[in-house]
């Protein structure tokens, strides 16, 4: 026991490796929310007057609405009026090459181990990458737009295409879905835009980097994706954030839509301040992810990473509106010391022969509280349809906690519905094998862990694969004896 | 050259007593077998000296290679030279048997003071020593021990026992359970590597795993004690004569 409670404590030890702040000149709102500062930023930003309609209309729902508490997470109240809803860079209002970017964000990024200079030359992978809530650079920018792909941040797709945008915003998650849905319709600041053409098969990986950066400066992106009839995408989204004593919120919005036999694959390694090991501090995670498969034959694929945030609220779900479409969710959640995370998806059969796919894998270590929480619904018209389950826990010591809260509703007599679910600790035997190799207990539950986490880190494209199974290891560093 | 001396150890595992005082000694090169009927500590002799941390050393010392064994973390032992082929392999599910063993090795070259082995010249070594535990290529990319079968799973460690090139390797029971020509094999693995600076200590509780790998000493372990040692004459013996007498003529007063 008393050699555990060493090992727990050791695990605090272990720095929070992206922690510091970088020094750029900030353009920013007074503290606080309202329609004068909805209409500071719609103006900042030079929205056409439908965009500041549309957040003027979440706004007020917004105040109508309660936060919600069916979550199994726990948290002091946020208060709406103490935090700042716009941070922008100075220096980076008409920024469109490299060479015009400050050097202190590059060299953030380079803390972070994205060298933009060189991700440029590194072949697949283009980077929008976004400082707080402006993108600042964006880089493959004309390599795709010779094939027709739009690949930019959301301020610029709404300057440069307007119609598309008018289109697609909130059409998969309507500003009134949520609560924190609600509140970044209402003060979104900027995020990625992507669509692909008709029967284009983007050639390379699209990546956003986000980073919260100011003090206080709550982080609503929102990313838009969509997917015309045949063509192919797949999105990686990385997120790391600087150490701070005070929660920050961080409410996203993610959109994908699928047309006719279209395919979206995003994936997410979520790396947020996990607060600190008396669990202060820390990111609150309250995202919003949705696709739509609208098209029959299309397919949405989810995969996420999760080790970061004190509190994750996030539940990326697939809406298979399309005959045969496919939904697939692909999840590792990890907490230690005092972090949270209450995740998992929806998955709303709707079209004929729809099939979806569900692969949780939780991870609690220290106080950790881990929940996978998930929904299949299967409707009248979703005949022949599909769903398989499988949600693992994993225990790492005796203080964490693990739970599964699976919903299922079917309404038809055609469709089979599977689930499997396990539960399991990391053995002594198990360590002591590793050890007896000559591997270190350290390396041995990190090989352990990314065995367990495996049929979901192999979903991952490789560097992001390699990144995941390194942040999986990081995160659990002294948690086992 | 003395490689292994144990002096007088005991060792308990929930205040009982496994260990009673064993002395024994290795030297280079040379195979050793212990022989005892069940329950009477060969494979807690095993973990204790591979440093399973549930079992408590109560007295003794063990040096190996002119260090204090007893003082070394399992990793360090294991790095050192030492290896043990469990009774009981555990499955390590979604962990390649190749990425594990690289890490393994890797560790203990850093231990020697060598850079890690690339990835290229690694295969080779891997479908090199593959050939020795007569393993299928398939091997190499499963997960550690996950569905693999009884015998399976011992020709694994007798390959991981190729790979990792131990100073001194403990076979605990290796031969248990095997049909006669997967006992062969890990003979042949065995015997493959016999070297004048690689000694044995072979664990059985049947004499027929010696018939084909032939040791210079033969200790009879009973009660947590080496009660009896000779050569392979011993072994032929107790075959003859099962454990039965060793009981009556050994039981503790
Ligand atoms: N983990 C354990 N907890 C309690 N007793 C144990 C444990 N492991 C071994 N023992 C006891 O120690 C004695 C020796 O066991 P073991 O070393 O496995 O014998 P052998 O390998 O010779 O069959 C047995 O009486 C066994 O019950
Ligand atoms: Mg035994």
């Amino acid at each position: 026991m008393a050699e555990q409670n060493n090992l727990i404590e050791e695990i605090t030890k272990s720095e929070y490796k992206y922690g510091f702040v970088s020094n750029i000149d900030q353009d920013i709102t007074p503290k606080g929310l309202s329609e004068e500062v909805i209409h500071f930023i719609s103006q900042k930003k030079n929205e056409p007057d439908f965009v500041l309609q549309f957040r003027l209309k979440a706004y007020r729902a917004w105040q109508k609405m309660k936060e919600p508490t069916w979550q199994k997470v726990h948290f002091p109240p946020i208060d709406y009026q103490d935090m700042h809803y716009y941070a922008a860079p100075k220096s980076s209002s008409k920024t469109k090459t490299l060479a015009e970017i400050d050097p202190e964000i590059l060299d953030t990024y380079q803390k972070l181990g994205i060298p933009l200079e060189e991700q440029k030359v590194l072949a697949g992978v283009a980077v929008d990458a976004i400082l707080d809530s402006v993108s600042v650079a964006t880089t493959f920018k004309e390599k795709l737009q010779d094939l027709g792909i739009i690949f930019c941040p959301i301020s610029e797709a709404i300057q440069d295409y307007p119609e598309l945008v008018k289109q697609y915003l909130g059409s998969v998650v309507p500003y009134s879905d949520n609560y924190f849905a609600a509140l970044n319709s209402a003060v979104f600041t900027d995020g990625s835009f992507v669509y692909i053409p008709k029967g284009v098969r983007c050639p390379i990986e699209l990546s956003t980097y986000f980073r919260i950066n100011a003090a206080q400066t709550g982080q609503f992106e929102r990313t838009l994706i969509i997917a015309d009839e045949g063509s192919y995408v797949s999105y990686l989204e990385g997120c790391t954030a600087p150490m701070r004593d005070e929660n920050q919120l961080h409410a996203a919005i993610v959109e994908l839509y699928t047309h006719k036999d279209a395919e979206i694959k995003y994936s997410t390694v979520q790396n947020w301040y996990p607060g600190d090991k008396e669990g202060r501090g820390g990111i609150y995670n309250f995202v919003t992810k949705r696709g739509l498969c609208a098209g029959d034959n299309s397919k949405i694929s989810w995969t996420q990473v999760e080790t970061g945030s004190a509190i994750t609220w996030k539940y990326p779900s697939c809406i298979l509106k399309g005959d045969n479409s496919i939904g697939e969710f692909y999840s590792v959640a990890l907490t230690n010391n005092y972090q949270q995370a209450d995740t998992g998806t929806k998955m709303y059969h709707i079209g004929k022969n729809t099939r979806s796919r569900i692969v949780s894998k939780g991870i609690s270590a220290g106080k950790g509280d881990n929940s996978y929480r998930g929904l299949v619904r299967i409707s009248k018209s979703a005949e022949n349809s599909r769903n398989y389950t499988q949600c693992d826990s994993l225990l790492i010591g005796d203080q964490c906690g693990a739970h599964t809260f699976p919903y299922i509703e079917i309404e038809n007599k055609s469709s089979i519905v599977e689930h499997e679910a396990t539960t399991s600790k990391i053995s002594d035997e198990s360590i002591f094998y590793l050890n007896q190799r000559g591997i270190s207990t350290e390396d041995a539950v990190g090989l352990i862990v990314n065995g367990y986490a495996r049929e979901v880190i192999k979903q991952l494209p490789m560097e992001f694969a390699v990144e995941a199974q390194r942040l999986l290891s990081l995160s659990l560093e002294g948690s086992v004896g | 050259m003395s490689l292994l001396k144990i002096t007088n150890l005991k060792a308990n595992i929930e205040n009982k007593e496994i260990l009673n005082g064993i002395n024994l000694e290795i030297n280079s090169g040379e195979i050793h077998a212990i022989m005892g009927p069940n329950g009477s500590g060969k494979t807690t002799l095993a973990s204790v000296l591979t440093g399973k941390k549930e079992f408590q050393v109560t007295d003794g010392t063990v040096e190996f290679d002119g260090k204090n064994l007893l003082e070394m973390p399992p990793e360090e032992r294991a790095r050192l030279g030492l290896f043990l082929a469990f009774q009981y392999p555990v499955e390590i599910p979604g962990v390649s048997n190749a990425n594990f063993l690289r890490l393994a090795l890797n560790e203990k070259r850093k231990y020697n003071g060598l850079d890690p082995i690339e990835p290229a010249a690694f295969f080779k070594i891997m479908r090199e020593k593959a050939k020795i535990a007569k393993i299928e290529q398939d091997f190499l990319t499963r997960g550690v021990n996950e569905g693999f079968s009884g015998g399976e799973k011992k020709r694994n460690e007798i390959f991981q026992m190729a790979i990792l090139e131990p100073k001194l390797a403990i076979l605990d029971e290796t031969d248990s359970g095997l049909d006669i020509d997967a006992l062969k094999i890990v003979a042949e693995g065995v015997n493959a590597m016999r070297d004048p600076s690689r000694s044995f200590l072979i664990i059985t509780h049947y004499q027929r795993l010696l018939d084909y790998i032939v040791p210079d000493f033969v200790h009879v372990l009973f009660n947590g004690r080496i009660v009896l040692s000779g050569t392979k004459e011993l072994a032929l013996e107790l075959e003859e004569k099962g454990y039965d007498w060793i009981k009556e003529e050994f039981a503790t007063a």
